[in-house]
């Protein structure tokens, strides 16, 4: 117990600082891909074929690429060779490159969680804002997507629980979170392994059981009743 | 109906599975071991060694494709190896990255490893050492055409790599510029990609390392190493703890000195970087071998 | 369009002329925007022919890309296997008639859902090394069993939630059907709900299978020698890092999106043969997709 008491003397403070890190890239990667995915969602449904054709192919594209290689591909290509810099400061460049890859990759499930909520919206529904004059965009904005994103709940929540848990994966982008400082803690450390383990574990519980929690009351208490 | 065409297909894919696992990382380099072991009988010799080198490190330990390995690291072994008596068909080599080198040799997977290995007193507790073969320093690799980088204390405002989990970038800017920025990666190939487009100025390891780099195909001429090593790094040659063999492989490592052999090796492996191994490191007290107690 | 939107007309003459106008204008920009790409890449010598030749070349695949695939695969396939039997254990254990198992397999399952893989591979990686140091397992195989573990305990967990939900999705009938015929409870669930939950379920698990073979890439980040790890190996002794990656990320998207197809090619065929969905109900919705 003593050497864990030393452990966590030595580290205990850095283990907020590390999940505050993952929690800011979640928040802000979650905004990033819920509008990218709203508008392939409009893609998607929309008159213009073309449009039709990107989103289906970006949804295709990248639902199959793993996130991985979109974060590698980020920094060796992109922040490597074509130079682009969002920051001079290394430590903010990357995490403006994790945010952008957690974004892109998760806009292809947010697509589909609203899409698959756009399913639920009764055909009626399309048929009555048409009657009343309403153009395509009109009609999304007004009548289907407000009854969509509600149908729509549970499928966001569960892209949003699986983007908390990747945003690990944004160590390969050289962003220090708190899977990377508890690889050191366990280096440093391994013959607690286990409760180092635990420690990180329960605190990802922790963010993402009341995501969970929240996400099952909002769906409950937004449904569009019928 | 279904249920039994499920569980039929389950039994077949977990039949599958089991048959997978036997080619396992490990075993499809024990499958070499055997086929050098036979080749072993054939020579006659009886004797063969498993050596544990990096197969990414070009200039020190790097294998490409199904090729002998080549490097610095890799000749010195052979030198040993033959002086051993063990003919080069009958050494396995074997991949031993950094985080698997004192497992290794524990396991008895490898008899030794020539593999970047710096002597230190942690691993010691683990495992034994002969050499040290080779004395490196972390240094810094620049752009052939760079003026401004002398040295770790000319790094503020400037941009460094280096890898994930090393503390060679830290060193630099805890003990001597706090103004460096720093990027980790993946592995060194990596860092090298981001010198030669300009995204960061210098990455920083081993002066070795640096130099086998530089030295390959690709990178030919576009980057020098500084040559202002600021730290210590004894290359010896793992064993372990039960060995009986660190007495020979310093002599053989002596008699490669002696003979020249080293010299050449380290000059082909580093040509055209401009490299030079540091004297003063390289004879001097740093230079001396481990004792074989 | 055969399934078409009652979302909006089918555009005019007018409409088609503008959408062509802007589709033409959209092309020229993305053109652009590839040439400036392309162009800087050149500049840096990111296209030299020299480069992408030793990035596909007979060496590169028969002593790189292979071997990595093969472990990719390989990993994959046996976490599948041992996924799904982790699955229908627990997704029995979550069906039990008794209460306390219930719950405590139910927090193991949710346990192992709210835990990144990531997370989960790097404490393996740690105690498969302790494991290689005792000598139980060879120390290079330690990352190749963190990454099977830590992919089997949260796909697992996730096929026995499906498990669990497949069964509960049953329409009554089902059950009902067995009671009349007196079956017992365990038996209805055993004999009939189960069997067809899981035939409802092989779609999902095919898709599973590329969630799998996606989340196996992470073995990257703990030194485990799969596709990824290969790549990096062949660029880094060429020089030509970036073009290894590119292919091995063409070789991983292309399996995935065969997989996927597969997947919903079989959820079409398997639909007939169980009272569970097998995909999304499509119904009468405002929009056809």
């Amino acid at each position: 117990m003593e050497s864990l008491t030393t452990l966590f003397e030595q580290y205990g403070s850095q283990i907020p600082v590390a999940f505050w890190m993952n929690i800011k890239l979640t928040v802000l990667a979650a905004i990033g891909s819920f509008v990218l995915g709203v508008v392939l969602a409009l893609f998607r449904i929309s008159p213009v074929a073309s449009l039709r054709a990107v989103g289906t192919a970006y949804v295709h594209l990248v639902r199959n690429t793993p996130l991985t290689i979109i974060m590698l591909i980020g920094v060796l290509a992109v922040w490597g060779q074509l130079k682009i810099t969002f920051a001079d400061d290394f430590t903010l460049n990357f995490f403006i490159f994790a945010v952008i890859s957690l974004s892109l990759y998760h806009a292809a499930f947010m697509c589909e969680a609203i899409r698959s909520g756009v399913n639920t919206v009764p055909q009626g529904q399309a048929e009555a804002a048409r009657a009343i004059g309403l153009g395509f965009l009109p009609a999304a904005r007004l009548v289907i997507l407000p009854q969509a994103l509600r149908g729509a709940i549970t499928p966001i929540g569960n892209t949003l629980i699986a983007l908390t848990k990747n945003t690990t994966v944004a160590a390969a982008a050289s962003v220090a979170e708190a899977s990377v400082l508890m690889k050191t803690m366990i280096e440093f450390r391994p013959d607690v392994m286990v409760a180092i383990f635990m420690t990180f574990a329960v605190g990802f519980c922790l963010i993402v059981i009341p995501i969970g929690l929240l996400t099952t009351w909002a769906s409950d208490r937004l449904a569009v009743a019928r | 109906m279904a249920r039994k065409k499920f569980l039929s297909l389950t039994a077949v894919a977990a039949a599958a599975a089991l048959s997978l696992s036997a080619c396992s990382p490990s075993a499809t380099e024990s499958s070499e071991e055997s086929s050098s072991a036979d080749g072993s009988k054939k020579g006659g010799s009886g004797e063969s060694l498993t050596i544990g080198i990096k197969f990414d490190q070009p200039g020190l330990g790097f294998r490409e494709g199904s090729n002998d390995p080549t490097g610095f690291d890799v000749e010195v072994a052979r030198f040993v190896a033959k002086e051993m008596g063990v003919d080069e068909a009958d050494i396995t080599w074997v991949q031993t990255p950094s985080a698997n080198r004192e497992n290794a040799l524990e396991n008895g997977e490898v008899d030794m490893i020539f593999a970047t290995y710096s002597i230190t007193d942690e691993r010691k507790e683990r495992v034994a050492f002969a050499g040290p073969y080779f004395v490196a320093g972390q240094d810094l690799l620049v752009r052939a055409d760079e003026e401004e980088i002398t040295g770790p204390d000319s790094l503020d405002g400037k941009n460094l790599c280096s890898v994930t989990g090393s503390t060679s970038a830290q060193k630099i800017k805890d003990e001597y510029s706090q103004g460096v920025n720093l990027v980790e990666q993946g592995g060194y190939a990596e860092c090298v990609t981001y010198l030669e487009s300009g995204q960061v100025d210098a990455v920083t390891t081993d002066d070795i390392i640096l130099a086998g780099l530089a030295g390959t195909e690709a990178n030919k001429g576009k980057f020098k190493v500084v040559g202002d090593p600021f730290s210590v790094e004894r290359y010896g040659v793992g064993l372990n703890k039960d060995n009986d063999t660190c007495q020979q492989i310093n002599d053989a490592i002596q008699k490669m000195k002696d003979e020249g052999a080293w010299e050449e090796a380290l000059k082909s492996n580093t040509e055209g970087t401009g490299y030079e191994a540091d004297d003063e490191l390289n004879s001097g007290a740093d230079a001396e071998f481990e004792s074989c107690d | 369009m055969s399934a078409r939107s009652v979302l909006f007309d089918a555009p005019g003459p007018k409409a088609r002329r503008n959408v062509l106008i802007v589709n033409v204008v959209a092309l020229i920009g993305v053109a652009i925007v590839a040439w400036i790409v392309l162009g800087m890449l050149n500049e840096r010598g990111q296209l030299e022919p020299s480069r992408w030749i030793s990035a596909v070349n007979g060496n590169a695949w028969s002593n790189y890309y292979l071997p990595g695939l093969q472990f990719t695969l390989q990993s994959a396939a046996i976490a599948v296997v041992t996924s799904v039997l982790f699955g229908l254990v627990f997704g029995f254990l979550r069906l039990a008639p008794y209460a306390p198992i219930r719950a405590v397999s139910g927090v193991v399952v949710e346990f192992f859902r709210a835990v990144p893989v990531l997370l989960m591979m790097v404490f393996f990686y740690q105690v498969f090394a302790m494991l290689g140091r005792a000598g139980v397992i060879p120390s290079a195989d330690g990352p190749y069993f963190a990454v099977i573990v830590g992919l089997t305990l949260y796909n697992g967990a996730v096929i026995a939630e499906l498990v669990r939900s497949g069964v509960k999705s049953l329409p009554k009938g089902q059950r009902e059907a067995a009671a009349a015929i007196g079956m017992t409870p365990n038996q209805s669930l055993r004999l009939v709900e189960v069997p067809q939950a899981l035939v409802a379920m092989l779609p999902s698990l095919l898709s599973q299978f590329v969630v799998i073979l996606k989340d196996s890439a992470l073995g990257y980040l703990i030194g485990f020698y799969e596709l990824l790890q290969y790549a990096r190996q062949l660029g880094s002794g060429q020089g030509n890092i970036l073009q290894t990656l590119v292919v091995a990320a063409v070789v991983f998207i292309v399996i995935n999106v065969l997989l996927t197809w597969l997947a919903t090619l079989l959820s079409t065929k398997l639909s007939s043969k169980t009272a569970g969905r097998t995909k999304p109900r499509a119904g009468s919705s405002a929009v056809k997709v």
